[in-house]
């Protein structure tokens, strides 16, 4: 089994995060990058694909040149080879799920496993819309995915309100990862010794050819609402008493 | 000037609460830049759905009634919808951010070659579409540069829709697809069974974090649930633990609630769940760690050991409720 799975490049998800003065975006200066938390869990899934029935995982990023260390960090914890589309363009998930078309439309693979969101962007469109332009089944927020026998489908459970959507894709489709799926694996030291030797594709996003004018603008960028400052009471019997008497809640 | 389109969700035959959000929104709308305002309803057996969404004030309800259609696929559904969408010329297509709005949009805006803005909040002056990034750190303003928008309404930020009289035209869509080959079929839904409130519903909720320690810490949240008729959240902390089910999880990556009470017991307030709950009315913070971010954004904090502070709350509310 073929799978291509991403590796997208976000701000370490632990730092709170601050809008610029001007409103022109983000400050990331001084920020680690990590792989996005999802794709992460969308990785290691791939990667126990791989051990259980064999065949290659490739890992893929679209972003900065920078981006290397994410997909080395999927070689490390056990992928095979990595596809980096280098840009330095903000790209709308349109734009994404176009330029993952063109990968998968290279590299053919049995399956395509994405993180639900990326936390930064926090737009979860990619996949889904990914799906439509390959003309393919989804399977978003899964939770358990099992590929069957003769590797022609997959059974995913998918984690919904109200409870456990259960699903057969046929593959070639793709699958986005939630937080329960798995729990990823620390790479090991010589997985990362490994990771190094390991080729990595270099694309040029002018190369693919594609129109990547946005449909989608980011202008500026505000703080959010602040909430007025409480207070600490002392005891449980003044909270009680202050939700009764002040916020009439009980 | 084009029309707004609004995915209705539903469920054994009701419409969903959290659809009275995305009316509301597609009401200011409408009434702001002129055009109509539709409700689709997709499903199998469906009318009394159809029925009530005609209360809210739309000029059509579509209804795509087919037995295919009942069991959810994103495939079918959004096949559905972008032909609806088409045919009634929408210039916006939306529904509330709920799971199926999650999965399904996306794909739709695809299909139809549109630009989307998830989880939005509000809409500016410039018709800029207001929504949370990087864990709700930042609002940005979202510019949808394609004729036609699609948009998930975040519950939370606009007030559920009043019910007036039916009024709405109903129409039945010819459902016209090849079942057989959407790629996907629907195996079964496992209801995760609660006397409950859902969460998205719930006039207050009861949360948990890693400071319950699992079973025994969530038992007592339960206990103090059910005593005041709230839900039962988490964070993903508590989740990722495996405690509780992902369905309770609050937080950018889960749900966004906005009760009268949310009460956040053993919970440190990690920036992507407060991004989750901070718009509740009422935030009470119970942790033994004073440093707590959660105390941030609490109107009152309790800094105690929640094994002896929940046992005791409950006594105390028990006797003010006699």
């Amino acid at each position: 089994m073929k799978v291509l799975v991403t590796a997208k490049r976000v701000t370490d998800p632990d730092v709170k995060i601050k809008v610029k003065p001007d409103g022109s975006g983000v400050v990331t200066e001084g920020v680690d990058f990590k792989v996005n938390p999802f794709d992460e869990i969308a990785v290691e899934e791939a990667i126990r694909i791989k051990e259980k029935l064999g065949g290659e995982v490739i890992v893929v990023s679209i972003g900065p040149k920078e981006c290397t260390k994410e997909i080395r960090s999927g070689l490390a914890m056990g992928a095979d080879r990595g596809v980096q589309v280098i840009t330095d363009d903000p790209l709308d998930s349109v734009n994404v799920a176009r330029i993952l078309e063109k990968v998968v439309a290279e590299e053919q693979p049995d399956l395509i496993l994405m993180g639900k969101q990326a936390v930064d962007g926090d737009n979860n469109q990619a996949g889904q819309m990914l799906a439509e332009f390959l003309g393919v089944g989804q399977a978003c927020f899964a939770s358990k995915v099992e590929i069957g026998d003769d590797g022609k489908t997959a059974k995913v459970t998918r984690e919904v309100d109200g409870g456990f959507d259960h699903v057969e894709v046929d593959l070639p489709a793709v699958i986005t990862a939630d937080l329960r799926l798995n729990e990823p694996r620390y790479a090991s030291l010589p997985g990362i010794m490994k990771a190094k030797r390991k080729p990595i594709r270099e694309v040029e996003l002018a190369s693919l050819g594609l129109d990547t004018g946005a449909r989608v603008v980011w202008h500026t960028f505000s703080e959010p609402p602040v909430r007025k400052a409480g207070i600490m009471v002392p005891d449980v019997p003044t909270l009680v008493e202050k939700l009764r008497d002040e916020a009439k809640l009980i | 000037m084009g029309n707004v389109l609004i995915i209705a969700e539903h469920k054994n035959g009701t419409l969903k609460k959290a659809s009275l959000a995305a009316f509301s929104c597609a009401r200011d709308y409408v009434a702001k830049n002129g055009g109509e305002f539709h409700i689709l309803a997709i499903g199998h057996d469906i009318s009394a759905v159809a029925d009530e969404a005609a209360c809210y004030g739309a000029a059509k309800v579509h209804m795509a009634d087919h037995e295919k259609l009942g069991p959810y696929l994103a495939e079918s559904h959004a096949a559905v919808a972008a032909k609806v969408a088409v045919d009634m010329s929408a210039e916006l297509i939306g529904a509330t951010a709920t799971a199926m709005a999650k999965d399904m949009l996306p794909r739709l805006a695809a299909k139809l070659g549109a630009g989307m803005a998830s989880d939005i909040m509000g809409i500016d002056d410039k018709g800029y579409f207001l929504r949370p990034v990087w864990a709700g750190n930042a609002i940005v303003a979202a510019e949808i540069t394609t004729p036609v928008k699609v948009v998930t309404i975040r519950g939370t930020e606009f007030d559920p829709a009043p019910k007036g009289e039916p009024g709405g035209e109903k129409v039945a869509i010819t459902v016209d697809l090849d079942f057989d080959k959407l790629g996907k079929r629907f195996i079964e839904f496992e209801e995760v069974k609660s006397e409950r409130p859902e969460l998205t519903e719930a006039a207050m909720i009861i949360s948990g974090g890693r400071g319950t320690k699992g079973d025994e810490g969530f038992k007592l949240i339960e206990g103090l649930a059910d005593l005041l008729g709230a839900a039962v959240g988490a964070t993903r902390a508590a989740v990722d633990a495996g405690w509780v089910p992902n369905d309770l999880q609050v937080g950018q990556t889960g749900k966004v609630v906005a009760p009268d009470l949310y009460m956040a017991i053993g919970i440190s307030g990690a920036i992507q769940h407060l991004a989750g709950m901070k718009s509740s009315k009422t935030i009470v913070a119970i942790n033994k760690d004073e440093e707590a971010p959660i105390f941030s954004v609490a109107d009152y904090g309790l800094v105690a050991d929640l094994f002896k502070a929940v046992p005791e709350l409950v006594e105390e509310i028990k006797k003010v409720k006699q």
